[in-house]
């Protein structure tokens, strides 16, 4: 068990090219750390870092006290599982999960010991003595987890692991990742793109865009208060609803606080809407043309344009510039196609953010 | 799922597939068929007289003791050939494979030599270790070594097979390259994790990934020692000095054409075909099933 910390480390690749520019995270022990962002942005070289399967440019990474940029992966005690399991294709899932602890040395009988364990927990018990190929996709799956345990690291590193899973195994294997950590209490990195699987699983959540940090902390409070527009809109699905505003409409909205800001980015989520024909006081309130419904079941998004001549000057202070807005309502009953509705959201659910989407302002 | 060709007419597939049949028929099996029905023939010393004699020659060629012996000088020289243009290539193949700075010039440089054809082999491996004009025979000698192939049968062994793996290297090479490439990167870089050294990973996961190209190699490489080799015998030693580099497939040449004796060297070519077949058939058997994980 282990703190990770990770102090203004950085990376730049011989071609010049900045992947990592400067990232400080503190992992406390035990806690599960989720690194989350686009494609490219740098999350899975952190994860290869910290492994050691990629150098360090500059500052420092730590676990459990230790600076370990010089050090050897095997030697780092931690275990990673790879997007595509990484199995030795030759050996059966039993050598699969023997493997590592063979390499240290660790007589025959505690390795059977640790190795069935971990098939018990893991369910892999049946299967010991067949090879990968004669596996399925969750079971695979899980014979990297059961090389992860068995070794007992002081971390555990997951790089997107669930990414080749069907939608449904990834939903229980997710839960089984969560349960399993939260049993063996190993501090924990997991890279994904996913922001569901990231919300559900981190204690604390890294979102990274283009090699930085955009914002850390926990999920919920990242969803509350997103720190820039691009956390806004990646985290939470469908995403924020963005839309520029004028400082008129800024001081109007939001008071004296926003009249700091010459311009600034406002932004609502989906379920922030209610469909109405009040403009709650001190919200906002919007005139939509429903173009597109999509309905899920349990809710339905509905996607509406405002209108660009009629709505171009705001008529009323409330009344925002055009653009499309997706609002999300519960149930299935939903506005017709091509009808003209007023969604309105009050205050409190208002984001409002500087112009080039980098600070958020607290009303 | 297959896919399947629908034609219209009839004879449109057959048409298209008559070139090739013709190639292999004309090509391959009458020749063959003409070494079969050679082998039960027996001529006299002018040619004038051709009897019919069932399996004679065959019972007179395991009387020899020279076949014998060209079958187990053969067998040697093939394994060693085999063995030492595997390792080599092998070692190149691990150290090409690193990220190197002007990689792609070192990879192109690694196959060239397969370009060369073995009697060129030879005449290369001629200049450099001839007694008398060789460049790197002086140095031998200098070093005491009494160095002289045309007199010394274990010598001019060693002269071949060097210069037979030589050329077979790049052909290794190329194939271990690509093996190695499609090793996931993944798979080793969980080993390195697993706390496995270089070395040790490298015999516990990279070799054993390896093994089906290494079988094919062998395979190849042992079909290319028996048969491929006789450019290089026929510009360096002839099979000399004695018979100490007679191979099989010299010995069809230097009995067939060089002795007259045109019946014991079709007998020995159709053995020497057997033994092909098995090889192959060998490969396709083990290849099949060995080579998806």
């Amino acid at each position: 068990m282990a703190n990770v910390t990770l102090r203004n480390v950085r990376k730049t690749y011989p071609g010049g090219f900045e992947a990592i520019k400067g990232v400080n995270v503190d992992v406390g022990d035990g806690q599960f750390c989720v690194l989350v962002g686009p494609s490219g942005c740098g999350k899975s070289t952190l994860l290869r870092m910290v492994a050691g399967l990629e150098t360090v440019t500059g500052g420092d990474i730590d676990i459990g006290g230790r600076v370990v940029n010089q050090i050897e992966p095997a030697d780092r005690d931690i275990a990673m599982v790879f997007q595509n399991y990484a199995l030795y294709p030759h050996m059966s899932v039993y050598n699969n999960m023997a493997y590592g602890l063979r390499n240290r040395g660790m007589p025959e009988a505690e390795i059977k010991t640790r190795v069935e364990e971990a098939a018990r927990i893991l369910e892999l018990a049946p299967m010991l003595e067949r090879k990968p190929r004669q596996l399925s996709g969750g079971q695979r799956q899980r014979v990297a987890m059961g090389r992860a345990i068995v070794r007992q690291p002081k971390v555990f590193l997951f790089d997107e692991p669930l990414s080749n899973l069907d939608a449904k195994l990834r939903i229980a294997m997710r839960v089984e990742i969560r349960k399993l950590q939260r049993r063996l209490n190993t501090t924990s990195i997991y890279v994904t793109h996913d922001q569901l699987e990231a919300m559900t699983l981190a204690d604390i959540l890294v979102v990274m865009n283009g090699g930085q940090v955009e914002q850390v902390g926990n999920p919920l409070d990242i969803y509350e208060k997103p720190a820039t527009t691009f956390v806004a809109s990646f985290i939470g699905a469908p995403p924020m609803n963005l839309m520029s505003t004028r400082p008129d409409e800024i001081k109007a909205q939001l008071g004296a606080n926003g009249s700091g800001a010459s311009a600034g980015i406002l932004g609502i989520r989906p379920e922030d809407f209610v469909i109405t024909d009040q403009t709650p006081s001190g919200g906002v309130a919007l005139p939509l043309t429903v173009e597109a419904i999509e309905r899920v079941g349990a809710e339905t998004f509905v996607y509406g344009a405002r209108g660009h001549d009629e709505e171009r000057i705001a008529a009323t202070p409330g009344e925002l510039p055009p653009g499309e807005i997706i609002v999300r309502i519960p149930g299935a009953e939903a506005p017709p196609i091509g009808q003209k509705i007023r969604v309105a959201a009050i205050r409190q659910k208002l984001h409002l953010f500087s112009a080039d989407g980098r600070t958020r302002i607290e009303a | 799922m297959q896919k399947q060709s629908i034609f219209q007419s009839k004879l449109l597939p057959y048409a298209l597939v008559a070139p090739q049949l013709a190639i292999v028929l004309i090509f391959f099996y009458w020749p063959a068929l003409q070494a079969v029905i050679q082998s039960f023939l027996l001529q006299d010393a002018f040619g004038l007289s051709t009897s019919f004699v069932w399996f004679e020659n065959y019972v007179e060629l395991f009387k020899e003791p020279a076949y014998f012996e060209a079958i187990v000088r053969t067998f040697a020289f093939s394994f060693a050939i085999a063995l030492s243009s595997l390792s080599l290539a092998l070692l190149l193949a691990v150290m090409a494979d690193k990220p190197l700075r002007g990689g792609t010039v070192y990879r192109t440089l690694l196959i060239w030599p397969y370009a060369v054809a073995p009697p060129v082999v030879g005449v290369l491996w001629i200049f450099m270790l001839h007694p008398s004009l060789g460049v790197l025979s002086r140095y031998l000698r200098g070093m005491g070594i009494d160095w002289n192939p045309l007199l010394d049968g274990n010598q001019a062994a060693l002269l071949i097979i060097l210069s037979a793996a030589w050329k077979q290297i790049s052909y290794n090479f190329l194939f271990f390259l690509a093996g190695l490439q499609s090793i996931p990167k993944s798979v080793l870089e969980a080993a390195a994790i697993d706390g496995a050294r270089p070395m040790r990973r490298f015999w516990t996961v990279t070799f054993p990934l390896l093994s089906p190209t290494i079988f094919f190699l062998l395979v190849v490489n042992i079909v290319y020692a028996f048969f491929d080799t006789f450019g290089i015998i026929d510009t360096m030693t002839r099979g000399g000095p004695g018979k100490s580099t007679e191979t099989l497939v010299y010995k069809v040449y230097t009995d067939g054409l060089l002795g007259g004796n045109l019946g014991s060297s079709a007998a020995q070519s159709v053995i020497l075909m057997i033994m092909v077949i098995v090889l192959t058939g060998i490969q396709f058997r083990f290849v099949e099933r060995k080579v998806t994980y």
